[in-house]
C-alpha cells in the first residue's frame, strides 16, 4: 500500500490524497498518514518538477565528470564524495563500481566555467587520482521520461 | 473512450526482438499450428500459470489472434443449425461467428445486479437438444464483469451433465484487479471439453501483431488446424516471435500496465458514480459499463449526444445485445488526463440533460 502510494505520487506529485486514496484504492486518511509519515522519515525527499531545460532554451552546459580516487582510512569513499556533493554546482554524486569511483554531474555557465570546476576544485582535492570530463550534448531519456518525439498516441481509426 | 485497446505501445523488448528478426531474415511461413518454440513456451506458460499440460505438438494452435482463434472453433465444432449459448451483453464477434459457421447464438441475459456474471441456471435453461457448446468470455468485453471460479464451475456442471464443450475467451485473463487469474479449462474433468482461447493483444499490448492460440485437446486441435491452414495458413512469423520475448520476459511490463490500468479504473468507477451514472465495480478486462437510465436517454442516444455535444466517444450497450440496452462501455484504455477530462465533460452532460 506505502508502495502503491509512492509508485502514484513519483508519477505526479500534484495529486491530492484524495486522488491518490482513489487510485491506490485506500482511504483517504491513510494516505494522509503515509505521506505525513513518510515526509518526516524523508522518504519522500521532496516534490519537484520535471522541466525539459533544452526545450526552454537554456543554454547551461552540463558535465559527466568520472572521478578515480584513493579510499581513505576508515571512512573510505564517503568524506572526499562529501567534499565533492558539497559544491553546489555539483547536481549529482555516485559511488559506482568499474574503472573509476565517482560518477559526478556538474552544471555550468559556460564549458570554461565547468572546465575550471574540475582544474581548480576537483582534480586538485587530495585524494582524487584523476578525471575524465564527459559534456553532456543531448539527453533523450531522463528518470524514465522519453525527452524526444514519441509517446504520442498512434492508434488508427478501425474502419 | 470507444476503442477497445490499449493505449500502451508494445513493451520495447518485444518489438526489440521482431526487429532482430526481421534483420535476420526471418520473413516467411511458419508451421501452420505456428513456431515450434512458441507452442513451447506457450506450454510452459498455461503450466506455470494454470497448472494446466497441453502438448506443444498436437494441443495447441497459434491463430491471428482470439478472432481468428473463435472462428476456427466454431467453425470446426459446429453442424448446421447447433446451438451456442452466449452471455449478453457480449463482445459483438460472439454472435457473428457463430452464425457465419452456420450455427445459432443463443444469447442469454446477464444482469448488472449479478454483476454480469453468466449464471448457471439461466444457461441450463437455454440448453436444448440442438445446443452443442457455451461461449464464455470473461474477464468480459463490454462490461469489465469478472467470473470466480466457484461461478465458472456452475456452468462447468451444466456443461458435463448435458455433454456440452465450452469455447472461453480469456484474451483478457491477466487483466484482473483484486483477484487471481481464473482459467475455465482448471476446472475439475473441464480440460479435455473446453477450448481455451487466449492471445498477446491485450495484456501486452499487441493487438497490431495478431497472435492468438488455442488450447485444446487433440481431436479439436486437428480441426482446428485443417481449416487454418487453409484459410491462414500460419500466423504472421514477426508476431509470433515477438510473442515469443513476450512469453519469456514480457509479464514485468505487462504488470506494470496492468498496475496503470487498475489506478485508472479506480478514478473512472468513482468518477461515474460522483456523477450519478451508477457503475458496479468491474475487476477485470478496461471496461467500465455505467448505467445512463437516470438520463432517461437511450444508449444510442445518450452515446451519440455526449459524442456531439462533448466529443466524448463512448459504446453505447445495446451493440452488445439487448441487455447491453441502459449502459454505455467506457474504455479506461487511455491516459489519466484524458480519463479526468472525459469525466468533466461527462458530467457536465449528465448535469444538463438532468434539468431539462
Amino acid at each position: 500500500m506505502m508502495r502503491k502510494v509512492f509508485e502514484i505520487l513519483e508519477n505526479d506529485a500534484r495529486l491530492t490524497p484524495a486522488q491518490v486514496a482513489t487510485m491506490a484504492g485506500v482511504s483517504e486518511a491513510e494516505v494522509k498518514k503515509v505521506i505525513a509519515e513518510a515526509e518526516k522519515e524523508k522518504v519522500i525527499v521532496k516534490y519537484k518538477t520535471m522541466i525539459n531545460w533544452e526545450k526552454a532554451g537554456d543554454d547551461r552546459v552540463w558535465a559527466i565528470i568520472e572521478v578515480k580516487m584513493q579510499p581513505q582510512k576508515d571512512v573510505g569513499f564517503d568524506a572526499l564524495a562529501e567534499r565533492i556533493y558539497r559544491f553546489p554546482q555539483v547536481r549529482t554524486v555516485y559511488l559506482v563500481s568499474g574503472t573509476y569511483d565517482l560518477a559526478v554531474y556538474v552544471v555550468g555557465k559556460t564549458m570554461p566555467e565547468v572546465g575550471l570546476f574540475v582544474s581548480q576544485k576537483l582534480a586538485p582535492l587530495e585524494g582524487v587520482q584523476g578525471t575524465v570530463t564527459h559534456f553532456l550534448l543531448r539527453r533523450y531519456k531522463e528518470d524514465g521520461e522519453i525527452l524526444h518525439p514519441g509517446g504520442e498516441d498512434r492508434r488508427q481509426p478501425l474502419s | 473512450m470507444g476503442v477497445g485497446e490499449p493505449d500502451f505501445s508494445t513493451p520495447w523488448n518485444i518489438t526489440e526482438a521482431a526487429i532482430r528478426s526481421l534483420e535476420k531474415g526471418m520473413t516467411m511461413y511458419t508451421s501452420n499450428a505456428g513456431m515450434p518454440e512458441l507452442r513451447r513456451e506457450l506450454a510452459a506458460y498455461l503450466k506455470r500459470t494454470y497448472g494446466l499440460e497441453y502438448d506443444p505438438n498436437t494441443e495447441l494452435l497459434i491463430t491471428n489472434g482470439v478472432s481468428e482463434g473463435l472462428d476456427l472453433a466454431v467453425r470446426a465444432i459446429l453442424d448446421p443449425g447447433d446451438e451456442v449459448i452466449m452471455p449478453d451483453p457480449g463482445y459483438v464477434a460472439y454472435p457473428a461467428a457463430v452464425l457465419l459457421a452456420d450455427g445459432v447464438p443463443v444469447q442469454v441475459p446477464t444482469y448488472c445486479e449479478n454483476g454480469f456474471r453468466l449464471s448457471g441456471n439461466d444457461v441450463r435453461d437455454a440448453v436444448t437438444g440442438r445446443t452443442k457448446a457455451i461461449l464464455i468470455g470473461y474477464p468480459a468485453n463490454p462490461t469489465g464483469a469478472v467470473m470466480e471460479m466457484d461461478k465458472l464451475a456452475e456452468i462447468a456442471e451444466v456443461a458435463q451433465k448435458r455433454r456440452l464443450l465450452v469455447i472461453s475467451d480469456e484474451i483478457y485473463s491477466l487483466l484482473v484487479y483484486d483477484m487471481q487469474p481464473a482459467c475455465f479449462a482448471c476446472l475439475p474433468g473441464m480440460k479435455d471439453h473446453t477450448i481455451l482461447l487466449g492471445g498477446f493483444s491485450k495484456a501486452f499490448a499487441m493487438t497490431g501483431w495478431r497472435i492468438g492460440y488455442a488450447a485444446a485437446r487433440r481431436e479439436i486441435i486437428a480441426g482446428m488446424t485443417k481449416i487454418h491452414q487453409y484459410t491462414a495458413l500460419s500466423s504472421p512469423i514477426m508476431g509470433q516471435v515477438a510473442a515469443i520475448e513476450a512469453l519469456r520476459s514480457g509479464e514485468p511490463e505487462a504488470q506494470k500496465m496492468i498496475d496503470e490500468y487498475d489506478r485508472r479504473r479506480r478514478v473512472i468507477v468513482k468518477g461515474l458514480n460522483d456523477i450519478g451514472l451508477s457503475c458496479f465495480e468491474p475487476k477485470g478486462a478496461f471496461y467500465a459499463f455505467p448505467s445512463i437510465k437516470s438520463t432517461g436517454m437511450t444508449s444510442e442516444e445518450f452515446a451519440e449526444n455526449l459524442l456531439m455535444e462533448e466529443k466524448v466517444a463512448v459504446v453505447h450497450g445495446n451493440a452488445f445485445g439487448p441487455s447491453g440496452e441502459g449502459h454505455v462501455r467506457c474504455c479506461y484504455a487511455t491516459s489519466m488526463p484524458n480519463i479526468e477530462e472525459a469525466l468533466v465533460r461527462m458530467a457536465r452532460f449528465v448535469q444538463r440533460h438532468r434539468s431539462v
